[in-house]
């Protein structure tokens, strides 16, 4: 399998977990959550200063329905994770390279 | 396991958004001059996105709680584990900013304890349990899952580690060690098994770009067109 068809294949299946399989997620507390509850601390986190985002807690802010709203804000999730991963990729490498061809 | 905002003082969360930048500056370096080649660094991208859309599937483990991948360990075998901590500090500060799930201040907390922590013991335990496998790319996912099972309750046990230094409220630590401790190995499993499956098929498909079998294929013989005749 060519990288390209990888990368392809791999983005295609992200997308999907990301975009339909995370509507059928659990929605109990994770363990954290949990722990801090059952021991009372619970109550000791702050509001993010990102909670008024657009985006916050996995939902596009003014979309109603649940699964479009959650699908949809994992789509564009993934979507900037990827953009950030190979944007950083990308710079590193060639500020690597420039440098390399710098001291020759 | 992401730590909001308020469960740590200000002096601790400083504290780990200066290790946090540290080992972060240290694995850009790390990664480019050792893991990052013209042939592996598609896959990082891709790894970054699976990551943060597997971060979103949360499942039971019980008693009304439930886990999700970290995939610290998941991205170290695929593609070197400095750029394993470039690829969760993408993920997780994605999260902190947009989608509010871990606190901005304690953005640094998690970084440390699961970019970090959690990822490098865990990968310095795929990488013991590889040595004393087959030498074959088959034993490279078995590895992985091992490694990547330690490495949740690892972190979560670096958490209390945190909270005993400032937390928030003052909680018995052994109770605390106890039940994240508890949690986070059965959350362990769950890592397990995906980072297994995850690793298996990306081995299947194309054992060369898996960092962590790097050394475990045959070596390519270079023949002359002339012998290929």
């Amino acid at each position: 399998m060519s990288t390209r068809r990888l990368v392809g294949l791999g983005l295609v299946v992200s997308l999907l977990v990301a975009g339909v399989l995370s509507v059928y997620a659990s929605g109990r507390p994770d363990g954290l959550e949990s722990v801090a509850g059952t021991l009372g601390f619970d109550g000791t986190a702050t509001d993010s200063a990102a909670a008024g985002s657009p985006l916050a807690d996995y939902a596009v802010h003014g979309i109603g329905d649940p699964r479009l709203s959650g699908g949809l804000a994992g789509i564009v999730g993934a979507l900037v994770v990827g953009l950030a991963m190979t944007g950083l990729v990308l710079l590193v490498r060639r500020r690597a390279a420039s440098r390399t061809d710098g001291d020759v | 396991m992401h730590v909001p905002d308020g469960f740590l003082d200000a002096p601790t969360s400083v504290g780990t958004a200066v290790l946090a930048a540290g080992f972060v500056g240290f694995s850009l370096r790390r990664a480019v001059r050792a893991e990052l080649d013209e042939r592996t660094a598609p896959l990082a991208g891709l790894v970054a996105v699976f990551v943060f859309a597997a971060q979103m599937i949360n499942f039971p483990v019980g008693a009304g709680t439930s886990g999700h991948l970290l995939g610290g360990v998941l991205a170290a075998v695929l593609v070197g584990p400095a750029t394993a901590t470039l690829v969760l500090t993408v993920v997780l500060t994605v999260q902190a900013f947009l989608f509010a799930d871990g606190g901005v201040t304690a953005l640094g907390t998690n970084i440390l304890l699961m970019g970090v922590i959690g990822l490098w013991v865990g990968y310095g335990v795929f990488r013991l349990v590889a040595r004393l496998l087959p030498r074959r790319p088959a034993s490279v996912p078995v590895a992985a899952g091992v490694g990547a099972f330690v490495s949740v309750p690892v972190a979560a046990l670096a958490f209390v580690g945190l909270y005993a230094v400032g937390g928030a409220a003052p909680i018995p630590l052994a109770t605390l060690a106890a039940a994240m401790g508890g949690w986070h190995v059965l959350i362990g499993l769950g890592e397990a098994a995906i980072t297994f499956l995850a690793v298996s098929s990306i081995v299947a498909a194309r054992p060369d770009l898996v960092h962590g079998a790097r050394g475990l294929l045959p070596r390519l013989e270079i023949r002359t067109p002339e012998a290929a005749q």
